[in-house]
């Protein structure tokens, strides 16, 4: 890993922001913190979910109103009202979520809210003016594609395009490696030090240690909405430190996970082919298995059919060929009850709306699976005595933390939430369990008391599919990885040992961006890294 | 039963439906669902004639029509944009209101007796087109001519205007046009506004030329929902809009006339002998409309369409994730 040229430190101030104070209903999202940022630096800005670190960009580039502090951009004091204002200020944020209108097209996109051209679009020409712009920073994307069309490193060049086009000398990128695959994120950060070589100065916005020593001349540290380090050198620093820093105590990064014992074939999906909502094919020609007492994990940069997968195996969505057996059943293409019978267990992408029923009480909710059996069940009639007592045992052996059971569960935080769900699916027993993003949004704590349970599960002789998009979660608790390209398998590999070793990354990265296994085989790894 | 005489009269009603259509193409576009074009057609049905009487001038008429739907379109913009609510019940609260004022108002107007309408012209040269000169510009309301217009102009600006930019962006991601400072619900609320005006005009173009005189209720027949459906049908596209008007114009009008003859193809015609199949062929427009909505209602199927990803969404400015 390279290290960028750093910034001299005498170098001006770009951005200077004092004692900013921003609170939502019942959170301090930030307390009088201070950040700065000099010319010409990637400065990273770390914390957990929650920290307040989008919230501070969210400031520094108009969408949010500070309650206190002032910021001062090349010195200068400014108030921002609109994300408009800091525009013209030379701030511009590229968002987690992209701002880009699908069913338009890259410069349209880039033009959009701007003053020039006036009413006719004339896009043959702004097209050339767009790619220019493109070409000068390393940008390749088609100035006529229409978003859509492109994958989502390239959505996030057209991002990183639009602010430049406006002429924005300081880049906020909210967690800009989320969605992208291993080569996606040295793409982006070849690009992110071309800028920097023109003259630009960036924020990185991350929660991912090994990044932000990679790419970031210095680093500033959020935890709770406070400050715990500004400016920090980010050579000299280490990953435990600046753990502690974000997270406030030691973090284990290991798992204690027993060599596995992969028992009977449970999960077998043969040749599936799917439709997503929109009616273009999602899965094609997917096959895949797991056995008994193992963690298998399907990689994949998100919308490559991952979902689509989950749900033809629970039976939320019609296969359109091919067939998905659990233990020998035919499960795909009959009702989800069905699978549920026979012992399936479901945590699904959606916590808020599949997961759970946001206004139902915790009891409600880890009943669902149950209430057609005793004891929840008596002569057809709920028993609510039982459903209540059940509840309260889950509530102690998951430890979910709730005042009461009887609280609806949409007031319940993203880990306590999940721990309900895996509660009401863990405690039917299940002999198969697909896990999708389980512990996507979660802080560390809860992302640790996830993947215990996941083990736990795989200890217990269950067989697992893991779906996330979060690469070190999948070599950590699998036993095996496929990889997933626009809906077909592009291979299978066997993770071993606790430190998942570089080749293995890339190789799994060249075929999330869609090299078939056999192909690198014969090419050789390393090809084109 | 002469083909182009159907097919002239279908164009001609066919524009009622065109304009209605093309408002509400507008309104979605923006990102707001507005059920409420029937109770805007007849307000300005009874607008144009009532004051078409009173001023003697029907373009005056056909102006203050315009306002007057575009004003009362305005409470479905308070309602779903400023106050957030569903937008299904404010259109449909919306029907009944302007149904109901213009029942009122317009009370005893279909006695006023004759008015002077909208002119009717020929196209010179374009007339002698053979077969579409007859149909198309021979002897039709200036309201067709203007229909033709609107049409391209409608398209050109949608897909190739800096404000039909804006306004697609607003339908299709608004978070997206508010982060670039493109006022969400301003624009809303202004092609809400247009999507009135042109209901206005609709209802203008059936008192003051297609249909002339005010029959309560009936003057408008349900068009309104017609219209509501041709959108979907449309796939929010207005040369689609235009094709799918002058379609079910021409039904209209052929279930009319089929109804007259005892003789359909040298048979005897069920249509004139049994009222009871004339009700039933007057039915279908509806029950097209009513499985075009259904469909249409489905999350699926819409985004299959090309639905306005934002339609029927209310704008509410992020606080905190999402």
């Amino acid at each position: 890993m390279t290290q960028t040229t750093p910034s001299t430190p005498e170098a001006p101030l770009a951005v200077e922001m004092r004692g900013i104070v921003k609170r939502f209903p019942g959170v301090l999202a930030n307390d009088h913190v201070d950040f700065e940022l000099r010319a010409g630096e990637i400065h990273a800005l770390l914390g957990e979910n929650g920290a307040g670190k989008s919230t501070l960009m969210n400031v520094l580039a108009g969408l949010y109103r500070q309650e206190a502090g002032i910021i001062k951009v090349k010195g200068n004091p400014v108030e921002f009202y609109s994300p408009r204002d800091a525009i013209k200020s030379g701030i511009g944020m590229v968002h987690q979520h992209f701002m880009l209108v699908p069913s338009q097209t890259v410069t349209e996109n880039v033009l959009l809210g701007l003053d020039d051209p006036r009413f006719f679009m004339r896009l043959p020409e702004y097209d050339a003016k767009v790619a220019a712009v493109g070409e000068r920073f390393g940008l390749k994307v088609d100035p006529r594609a229409k978003i859509w069309q492109l994958s989502v490193g390239e959505q996030q060049r057209v991002e990183l395009l639009k602010m430049l086009y406006r002429g924005a000398n300081v880049l906020i990128m909210d967690e800009p490696t989320a969605v992208l695959a291993p080569q996606e994120i040295d793409g982006l950060f070849d690009i992110l030090r071309s800028m920097i070589s023109q003259g630009k100065s960036v924020i990185f916005i991350s929660h991912k240690l090994h990044e932000v020593t990679a790419i970031a001349d210095r680093v500033s540290v959020l935890r709770r909405g406070v400050a715990t380090a500004s400016g920090v050198p980010s050579k000299g620093a280490t990953r435990q430190e600046l753990a502690r820093l974000m997270v406030g105590r030691d973090v284990i990064f290991a798992l204690d996970k027993k060599p596995g014992n992969p028992g009977n074939l449970v999960l077998d999906v043969q040749d599936v082919y799917a439709e997503n909502d929109k009616g273009l094919p999602a899965l094609r020609g997917l096959s895949l298995n797991v056995r008994a007492g193992e963690i298998v994990g399907v990689a994949g940069v998100a919308g490559n059919g991952q979902s689509e997968l989950s749900q033809v195996i629970t039976g939320l969505r019609k296969c359109k060929q091919g067939e998905v057996k659990l233990a020998g059943d035919l499960v795909s293409n009959r009702n989800t009850l069905f699978g549920i019978q026979h012992g399936m267990a479901y945590v699904p992408e959606d916590r808020n709306h599949v997961g759970s029923a946001p206004n139902l009480s915790v009891t409600d909710n880890v009943i669902m699976k149950k209430y057609r059996q005793p004891p929840i069940s008596r002569a057809g009639f709920l028993d609510m005595g039982a459903a209540t007592k059940l509840a309260k045992e889950l509530k102690d052996a998951y430890d979910i933390i709730v005042p009461s059971v009887t609280t609806p569960v949409r007031l319940l935080s993203g880990g306590n939430l999940q721990r309900v769900i895996l509660a009401r699916e863990i405690s039917g027993l299940p002999s198969f369990m697909v896990a999708v993003q389980p512990t996507r949004g979660l802080d560390v704590g809860a992302i640790e008391g996830v993947h215990r349970l996941l083990l736990a599960q795989r200890e217990a002789g269950a067989a697992v599919l893991l779906i996330s998009e979060e690469l070190e979660e999948l070599l950590s608790l699998s036993d095996r990885v496929y990889v997933i390209y626009e809906g077909k398998i592009m291979g299978e590999v066997k993770v071993g040992g606790v430190e998942p070793d570089e080749s293995l990354i890339e190789m799994i990265g060249l075929m999330m961006t869609g090299t078939p296994l056999d192909q690198i085989h014969k090419e050789g790894v390393g090809a084109n890294g | 039963m002469d083909a182009i005489i159907i097919l002239q009269a279908g164009v001609a009603t066919g524009t009622v439906l065109l304009f209605a259509t093309i408002g509400e193409i507008f309104a979605e576009r923006s990102g707001v669902l507005n059920l409420g074009v029937e109770g805007m057609m007849l307000i300005g049905a009874m607008t144009a004639f009532s004051t078409t009487i009173a001023t003697g001038n029907p373009w005056v008429g056909v102006l203050a029509a315009m306002f007057a739907a575009g004003l009362i379109s305005q409470i479905h913009a308070f309602i779903t944009i400023t106050l957030q609510a569903d937008q299904v019940v404010s259109g449909l609260a919306l029907t009944f209101l302007g149904t109901g004022i213009s029942l009122v108002l317009g009370e005893g107007l279909s006695k006023a007796g004759t008015v002077s309408l909208l002119p009717n012209f020929s196209i010179p040269l374009l007339s002698q087109i053979p077969f579409l000169g007859p149909i198309l510009f021979t002897k039709q309301s200036v309201m067709v001519y203007i229909g033709y217009l609107l049409v391209p102009l409608t398209w050109y600006y949608i897909n190739r205007t800096r404000p039909g930019l804006n306004l697609r962006s607003v339908g299709e991601y608004p978070s997206a046009a508010d982060s670039l400072g493109i006022s969400v619900f301003r624009l809303r609320y202004f092609y809400v506004f247009v999507g009135g005006m042109l209901a206005g005009l609709a209802g203008a173009t059936i008192s003051l030329a297609v249909a002339p005189g005010w029959f309560s209720e009936l003057t408008t027949a349900g068009q309104g929902w017609i219209a509501v459906g041709l959108v979907i049908f449309a796939q929010w596209d207005p040369v689609r809009a235009m094709f799918g008007s002058y379609a079910f114009g021409a039904l209209r009008r052929l279930i009319l006339d089929i109804q007259g003859p005892t003789l359909l193809l040298g048979f005897d015609n069920p249509f004139y002998y049994n009222p009871y199949w004339g009700f039933f062929l007057q039915m279908l427009p509806y029950a097209f409309t009513v499985i075009v909505l259904v469909i249409g209602s489905r999350e699926a199927m819409r985004k299959r369409l090309g639905a306005p990803a934002a339609l029927g969404n209310p704008y509410v400015r992020g606080e905190r994730g999402k």
